[in-house]
């Protein structure tokens, strides 16, 4: 997984709360096989009219935040159902961060899974940041070392994060690249204790 | 240190434990089937990973394969997932069971059967039904598509251990009473949740005398009960069973294993956490009436009355479950009509189920106005039936003779049950919408099934003069 240690990234907003899975990723779009390509279904419904047009109003089709990495949600994001699609579509359209007020449980778990950065920023803090991602000038950098989000004019705000998940996005670790961490055990155990009956059990 | 049968096949296989009391469990055998390892590849490939063991990986097809013609598959999404395990498997050197192959068949069923499922194996599949292998006195559980790609990667799983209960089937079964009945029975007295954190062992003085066949039916439905895993120790029918199997060992690795088989026991001092005791000796055959495997009862009763229940909860869930299920409380079962029948599915459609079934249908005819089929477990179940002349005595019934696979056990092919319409299936899951949106699904033996099918209602099978089939010698279902 590709590692996040420092993101600097263009900054859009979309200050609804309680988004849920269902939104995230519509359940039409969940028959796929694949875990990559979710991108263009992301917010289906709201991205799209009825009709299938582009939808002008929706926050993430203005102009000034296409190419956007960082999400500022807003509270309890990612709520409903545990489908990992969510998380999945959100990374393919191209973010890594999401900054919320608060997540739902398992889809902050989720993140961690799939390389995106879940920022948990208290209320007063989220409301200070968001008028700073009006017009143009949407870049912000999160440190995660440091656990400090910066923006431009030399405000930062820190963030708690636990030092596990932080180390295994740091690392571009996911939960199979932890366990290969115990390689070396595992190797052990097929030569040790599983040797004496692999012959028999092939 | 005294160990129970379960705890004996975790300590063999724990690798580590980690700092929070999680271990680290080395997985023998993964089996994969088309719907839920898809996700699963793309991720190893996504990361540039491999399969750490395909020698100790099997795949089949199985969930949404059409049973009238395999090779015609007309729904986009399941010919998509068929496809794309045949590239998987060839892209990861994953051995395949595909359906041009005589090993073909439902995963649970074609493990066993292949002896590729070995007493004292760690087994796991993408499918909540792995505990059928169990019955071999294998630990064996599903898992998610997340885990099926972290075991893919790494032949381990992350575990925390759960606790052990011992179930205890005492007595003999009546004639005409089959293992299905003791399973259903027993989750209709304890209820869909008593084994919830526990891995069953499944004891007693009926055990010795169930047939594999048998055992795998019981071990299957610990699922239904809340359990990941149930088990049954070892013993002469279970090596007997096995012996000569394609994957089994042989020769004096054959007697090297057996000797250790021998060994995986309960310690006679080792303590369960929990124990339930159920005895069989009085069981009649039994039918579920409404939407979970626990809502049902012996054959010679009735549809009872919410009223009956003494907790609000369950009178709800009960009076639900009759409005979804169209019944009337107080309606005797047997006065119930069906216009489907579904013999198959992991839990009962091993050559001996169909013996069952067949048994009962020979020289009947299937009641006007119901639909009968019969879904061999896997290809060579199906070969074995053949070579017994079965598939005439059902066809000859009026029963459709299909290709193996879940079929009409959950619906992900075109075998559904329209909406409204009554199922008497030998399935495992009767949960709303399970066969098809609004279908009625009744939960069922296959010599219940059979008798259903030939009276258009529930009957009580013991009523009825059965003549038996079959008479090729058993233990060469596989062999091909
Ligand atoms: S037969 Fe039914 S329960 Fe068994 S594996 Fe197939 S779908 Fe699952």
């Amino acid at each position: 997984m590709e590692p996040l240690v420092r993101h600097k990234g263009k900054v859009a907003c979309l200050n609804r709360v309680n988004v849920d899975t269902d939104q995230v990723i519509p359940k039409q779009f969940l028959k796929r096989i694949e875990r990559s390509g979710y991108g263009p279904f992301l917010f289906y419904d709201w991205r799209y009219l009825e009709n299938g047009e582009v939808n002008s109003e929706f926050e993430l089709n203005q102009p000034e935040v296409q190419g956007a990495s960082i999400l500022l949600a807003g509270d309890n994001f990612g709520c409903g159902s545990s489908r990992e699609h969510a998380v999945w579509a959100l990374r393919d359209y191209g973010f890594r961060v999401i900054i919320a007020p608060s997540f739902a449980d398992i889809f902050y778990n989720n993140c961690f899974k799939n390389g995106v950065l879940p920022v948990t920023l208290k209320g007063d803090s989220w409301s200070r940041l968001e008028p700073y991602f009006k017009g143009n000038e949407r870049w912000m950098t999160v440190d995660l070392e440091r656990q400090e989000v910066e923006i431009c004019d030399g405000m930062v705000l820190s963030f708690e994060i636990d030092p596990h998940r932080k180390q295994m996005l740091i690392e571009g670790l996911d939960d199979i690249g932890l366990t290969l961490r115990y390689q070396r055990f595992i190797e052990e155990y097929e030569q040790e204790q599983r040797a004496p009956y692999q012959k028999v059990y092939g | 240190m005294a160990k129970t049968l379960f705890e004996k096949i975790w300590d063999q296989h724990e690798v580590t434990r980690s700092d929070d009391g999680q271990s680290l469990l080395y997985i023998d055998l993964h089996l994969v089937h088309e719907v839920t390892s898809p996700q699963a590849f793309e991720g190893l490939r996504l990361a540039g990973r491999s399969v750490r063991r395909p020698d100790q990986t099997f795949a089949t097809m199985d969930h949404n394969i059409p049973t009238d013609n395999p090779f015609v598959v007309s729904d986009s999404i399941a010919k998509r997932q068929i496809d794309a395990l045949a590239e998987n498997c060839r892209d990861f050197g994953v051995p395949l069971a595909d359906r041009s192959s005589a090993q073909q068949g439902i995963v649970h069923v074609i493990g066993p059967e292949l002896g590729l499922t070995l007493p004292g194996k760690t087994i796991v599949c993408g499918d909540s039904h792995t505990a059928t292998h169990g019955a071999v006195g294998a630990l064996a559980f599903g898992i998610g598509t997340s885990e099926v790609e972290h075991v893919l990667a790494t032949q381990c799983l992350w575990q925390s251990k759960p606790r052990t209960m011992q179930v205890e089937l005492n007595g003999r079964l009546a004639p005409g009473v089959a293992a299905k009945d003791v399973i259903l029975a027993l989750i209709a007295e304890y209820g869909i949740r008593f084994g919830t954190g526990y891995a069953i062992e499944y004891t007693g003085s009926l055990l010795p005398n169930l047939s594999m066949a048998e055992r795998m039916t019981i071990c299957n439905m610990s699922i239904e009960a809340g359990a990941r895993a149930g088990l049954m120790a070892p013993d002469e029918v279970t090596i007997g069973y096995l012996k000569g199997r394609p994957y089994a060992p042989k020769g004096e690795d054959w007697e090297q294993c057996v000797a250790s088989w021998r060994e995986l026991t309960t310690d006679v001092d080792a303590v369960y956490d929990e124990t339930v005791v159920l005895n069989v000796s009085s069981l009649s055959p039994q039918v579920t009436w409404g939407t979970n495997p626990g809502m049902g009862g012996g054959v010679d009763g009735v549809v009872p009355h919410p009223e009956d229940f003494a907790d609000e909860m369950q009178r709800r869930a009960v009076e639900q479950a009759l409005q979804y299920m169209g019944l009337t409380p107080g309606t005797r079962l047997t006065d119930i009509p069906v216009q489907h029948v579904f013999i198959g599915s992991c839990t009962n459609a091993r050559i001996e189920d169909l013996r069952l079934a067949a048994a009962v249908v020979k020289n009947r005819k299937v009641a006007s106005g119901v639909r009968a089929m019969v879904v061999p477990g896997s290809k060579g179940v199906k070969r074995q039936a053949e070579l017994e002349g079965l598939d005439e005595v059902f066809r000859e019934a009026g029963f459709e003779w299909r290709e193996p696979g879940c079929s009409m056990c959950l619906g992900m092919n075109p075998d559904l049950v329209p909406a409204g319409e009554r199922c008497a299936s030998t399935s495992n899951r009767n949960f709303e919408g399970r066969q098809g949106r609004g279908a009625r699904t009744h939960l069922l033996s296959p010599a219940m099934a059979a008798a259903a099918a030939v009276a258009g209602h529930f009957v009580d099978v013991r009523q009825w003069d059965l003549e038996q089939t079959g008479g090729v010698a058993d233990g060469t279902v596989g062999s091909a």
